[in-house]
């Protein structure tokens, strides 16, 4: 239960299409979905639900005691007795008996619904979506018309036209709402409609129906069905409104007629408005919880495949530690006896997982950072090095754990050995003002919707305390010192007017806008173009310099590391592998693994030579020489 | 900014005009029984055909088209064929008590809606258990089901509130309210859940977007960081999610109306259309079509006052 309402409450929208629904693994999916609905309790229950209620429409010919018109004037609105088992309304008919054919009424005209928006929908989704084109934009202008059309006034006007017809209102609501199912075919379309597989079956001279029918199919199969149980749950709720209002058959018996009546007779006999509401609400909430049901069932098929490549990973996790028994251990900082900026202590940090077990992404760290020094942490992606950086600014996920270890700055615990999650009370004090950070991808590190101005003065006017006006000033002049050439042009600019290069430059002058002592740089340079790397390197160099900060530089890159860095730590699979000063990492490597991407990184060169010369080319840079002035 | 608002007002207009002529295409099937349908089984021959040519029914459709958009385009949306009441003056009077309750509505809705769906996002947990559940349960129930049972158990059995209401001015203002309170109570309950749910999963989305991090890293509050920033990006779908629970709206409003016999204009879309009252049923199609319109309008307006990446394209 708990489970189920905690991933469907993961996508937002029943329309969302579900991924990872390839057409090669098709029918493999869906036994395996159906699998896994069985599964599910929810499901159960609505599927129970909902064949019952099939079965007592399908049969209501043979269930039911009495003709759904059927009326006994001499017993009016009796209450349950042996022969009427839930009694009799205002004219004398039997309720179970409209009950049932009331069912059969009212869920095949809301089959009908579904099967008139599918006919319309589905293919001119596949069509837009394919083709695009003329069509599309065509489909796109009606499909906001039908959309922007009230459901219930527009079946008024059909009553008005054509009489009180269950089939013609539930016709007219299909065509009304098949937008819903040409919005998801056509998104679901385009999403596939380029990948490799269907490139390669066009190339290979498949025609165009048959990769519709064969490719495109098959990822649109779940959320149409997802979909289909919200739509027939829609339809069941305004045709019944809609008999409600006393606008229906009154020859025929369905739900919302049943409603009607009983609401008539609300003073007198309420019992009659529970039965045919009860019967809605429970076969709309069973095809409510059926959609969930199969959403769920979708996405942990998703989940599944993500923990088996997890599993790889820590298969691989086990041989690296497994040789690394044979390795040197590295002498950890001790806890405690010297004075330094920043000291991680054996720290560990974890994500607990479904089953229970904890899957630890940083194991037994240990490091410390001085004022004026640029300490390197190396290795491949997944190596733990960017969380345990966000373990130091307390910026975690809110599902990671630390298990283990400590974390202290400038002397005082900001994860106290023992601690489950990072002190945020500690941390919120020294964020900005002391601890900084400079993120990897610039454009997505501003809010788009506040200008660069906004984001650069409001930090200082909060950590600093001082006035909007002077705050104003300081960013100008950052901004200037980051080498940006029209200050007050780009402090008026929102995020998405600058370019990459310039967006780093101002997350970079955010971060040093406080001064602060440490600078917690996370890839600051990965997402930029070449030249523009360079500058922004020279920058950071030329910052810590000036200000006399401490630096965490995160990179996966050893030239950074030669270019910038005092001391590094190299690691992988969340363990620290090695660690000293850069000269002697780069000139004598001792472990393996650090060998490995050496060798990859630097391509073949000689690590000393690289280091002079960019050191020299570092101080020619103009940038450079422009901000020291 | 102008350019644009004309722009979408003039394709607006090109909608109402593609739904006039649509609605009215549809109405022409039901005016063969008008005549006999006013007068009665007793009338001669001869008087239903006095009848038609009053009501212009002897026309040709084009021409009956053009003579009701003529009147519309002047503001004259023609007389109802069953109370020769105008169609302008009716809609007039009841458009205040139908809008009161919508607005009234959609206000609350997204005001609640918000509240819970960013107490749900950030809280997870039981709240967040409570407000899946209750998306379930709201999306279960239709919301006339809800104003049915609100008004047996409330109104009916208990006595707490009026079970019907009729507004006039002189009621005086605690008698209005507590009129209107159970409607609008019906009107957004299934509002509020849809809407929590929505808002929950867009706040969701943002607070795992890089910049909320950078936020927090340059010391900002996690209040600021959650009302100014993340509400404010994620307010673009909560936008869209009213702005469809609004046009659902102003269909449901029919029912509630005619549950706790509100003089909105449900009473009177509903005979209308029992009646093929075609002059009446066109007034209501138009005016709600046109709110439809401008609330798209307004959504769109909104949205770019909040993305200034939309406000530049």
């Amino acid at each position: 239960m708990t489970e189920s309402v905690e991933t469907s409450a993961l996508t937002p929208a029943p329309g969302t299409p579900a991924p990872g629904t390839s057409g090669q693994t098709g029918t493999v999916v869906r036994s395996t979905v159906l699998k896994r609905l069985f599964k599910n309790p929810m499901g159960i229950i609505a599927i129970a639900i909902l064949l019952t209620m099939a079965v007592m429409a399908i049969f209501a010919d043979v269930l039911a005691p009495f003709d759904e018109n059927f009326a006994n004037i001499s017993k009016t609105l009796a209450a349950p007795d042996a022969v009427n088992i839930l009694g009799t309304d205002s004219s004398g008919r039997d309720v179970w008996s409209r009950l049932l054919f009331g069912a059969q009424l009212t869920l095949s005209s809301a089959l009908l619904c579904a099967a008139v928006a599918i006919a319309i929908g589905l293919p001119a989704g596949l069509v837009a979506g394919y083709y695009a084109g003329k069509f599309e934009a065509v489909s796109n202008w009606v499909v906001s018309i039908l959309m922007s059309l009230p459901g219930l006034i527009v079946l008024l006007t059909i009553r008005a036209a054509f009489g009180p017809s269950v089939w013609i209102a539930m016709i007219a609501f299909g065509v009304l709402i098949s937008p819903s199912y040409f919005r998801l075919t056509r998104s679901a379309v385009q999403s596939v409609r380029n990948e490799l597989y269907v490139d390669a079956a066009r190339v290979s001279g498949l025609s165009d129906l048959s990769i519709i029918t064969r490719h495109i199919f098959s990822v649109v199969r779940a959320p149409i069905i997802i979909q289909t149980a919200a739509i027939a749950g829609v339809a069941i709720a305004i045709q019944s409104g809609l008999e409600f209002l006393g606008l229906g058959d009154p020859a025929k018996a369905t739900w919302g007629v049943m409603l009607s009546e009983g609401f008539k007779n609300v003073y007198l006999t309420p019992t009659l408005l529970f039965w045919p509401a009860f019967a809605m609400a429970l076969t709309i909430g069973a095809l409510v919880l059926l959609g969930n049901a199969i959403r769920d069932a979708l996405e942990d098929g998703e989940k599944i495949k993500h923990r088996r490549q997890k599993a790889h990973q820590a298969e691989d996790a086990a041989t690296a530690s497994a040789t690394k028994s044979a390795r040197k251990t590295i002498a950890a900082v001790e806890a405690g006896t010297e004075h330094h900026l920043v000291k991680v202590t054996n720290l560990g940090v974890g994500y607990p997982q479904a089953d229970g077990t904890i899957k630890k992404v940083v194991d037994d760290v240990s490091f410390h950072v001085d004022r004026g020094e640029i300490l390197g942490i190396v290795g491949e992606s997944g190596s733990g090095k960017s969380q345990t950086a966000f373990s130091i600014l307390g910026l975690l996920p809110d599902t990671a754990r630390i298990v283990g270890g400590a974390i202290q700055f400038d002397g005082n615990y900001t994860v106290a050995p023992g601690d489950e999650k990072v002190s945020q009370e500690r941390l919120s004090k020294l964020r900005g003002k002391r601890i900084s950070y400079i993120p990897q991808e610039p454009m997505s590190n501003l809010d788009p919707a506040f200008t660069i101005g906004y984001q650069l003065v409001t930090p200082m006017v909060r950590v600093l305390g001082i006035s909007k006006a002077e705050a104003t000033t300081r960013a100008m002049k950052l901004l200037s010192d980051v080498g940006i050439v029209s200050p007050d042009r780009t402090f008026r600019a929102y995020p998405h007017e600058v370019s990459g290069g310039m967006a780093q430059r101002v997350l970079i002058a955010g971060a040093i806008s406080c001064e602060p002592d440490l600078i917690i740089a996370d890839e600051p340079t990965t997402a930029l173009d070449v030249t523009v790397q360079a500058d922004v390197l020279d920058l950071i160099r030329d910052l810590q310099r000036r200000l006399g900060v401490g630096v965490i530089l995160v990179t996966h890159n050893f030239g950074v590391v030669a270019d910038l860095c005092d001391r590094v730590v190299v690691m992988q699979n969340g363990r620290l592998v090695e660690e000293g000063p850069v000269r002697e990492i780069l000139r004598e490597p001792k472990e393996r693994y650090t060998q490995t991407l050496l060798a990859s990184m630097l391509e073949g060169k000689e690590p000393m030579s690289m280091l002079v010369s960019a050191a020299a080319s570092a101080t020619a840079s103009p940038t450079a020489k422009e901000n020291v002035l | 900014m102008i350019t644009f608002i004309l722009k979408r007002l003039g394709s607006g207009l090109v909608v109402l005009f593609a739904v006039s002529i649509l609605v009215f295409s549809l109405l022409y099937v039901s005016s063969g029984s008008i005549a006999r349908n006013i007068l009665g089984d007793q009338a001669t021959p001869d008087q239903l055909a006095v009848k038609e040519a009053e009501l212009g029914l002897d026309q040709p459709i084009i021409t009956r088209y053009f003579s009701w958009l003529t009147g519309a385009l002047q503001g004259d949306l023609g007389t109802s064929w069953f109370t020769s009441e105008p169609v302008s003056s009716a809609l007039a009077t009841r458009i205040p008590v139908t809008m009161t309750m919508v607005i009234a509505a959609m206000v609350l809705i997204s005001i609640i809606a918000t509240l819970i769906g960013v107490a749900a996002a950030v809280k997870r947990g039981w709240v967040d258990r409570v407000v899946q559940i209750g998306a379930i349960i709201g999306d279960s129930v239709p919301g006339f089901v809800i104003g049915i049972i609100l008004v047996t158990i409330l109104a009916i059995q208990m006595g707490v509130f009026p079970a019907t209401s009729t507004i006039s001015p002189g009621v005086g203002a605690d008698a209005w309210v507590l009129s209107l309170t159970l409607p609008v109570i019906a009107l957004l309950i299934n509002g509020v859940t849809g809407g929590a749910q929505q808002i929950r999963s867009a706040v969701i989305k943002q607070l795992e977007r890089d910049y909320v991090r950078t936020l927090r890293s340059r010391g900002i509050g996690e209040r600021e960081v959650l009302f100014k920033h993340v509400l404010r990006s994620a307010a673009p779908a909560g936008l869209t999610v009213l702005s469809l629970q609004l046009i659902g709206m102003l269909g449901g409003v029919v029912i509630i109306e005619q549950i706790f016999a509100l003089p909105g204009m449900g009473p009177l879309a509903v005979a209308a259309t029992s009646q093929s009252d075609q002059p009446v049923v066109m007034g209501v199609v138009m005016y709600t079509v046109a709110v439809v319109i401008v609330v798209n309008l307004i959504v769109d307006l909104l949205n770019g006052w909040l993305n200034p990446k939309v406000r530049a394209s």
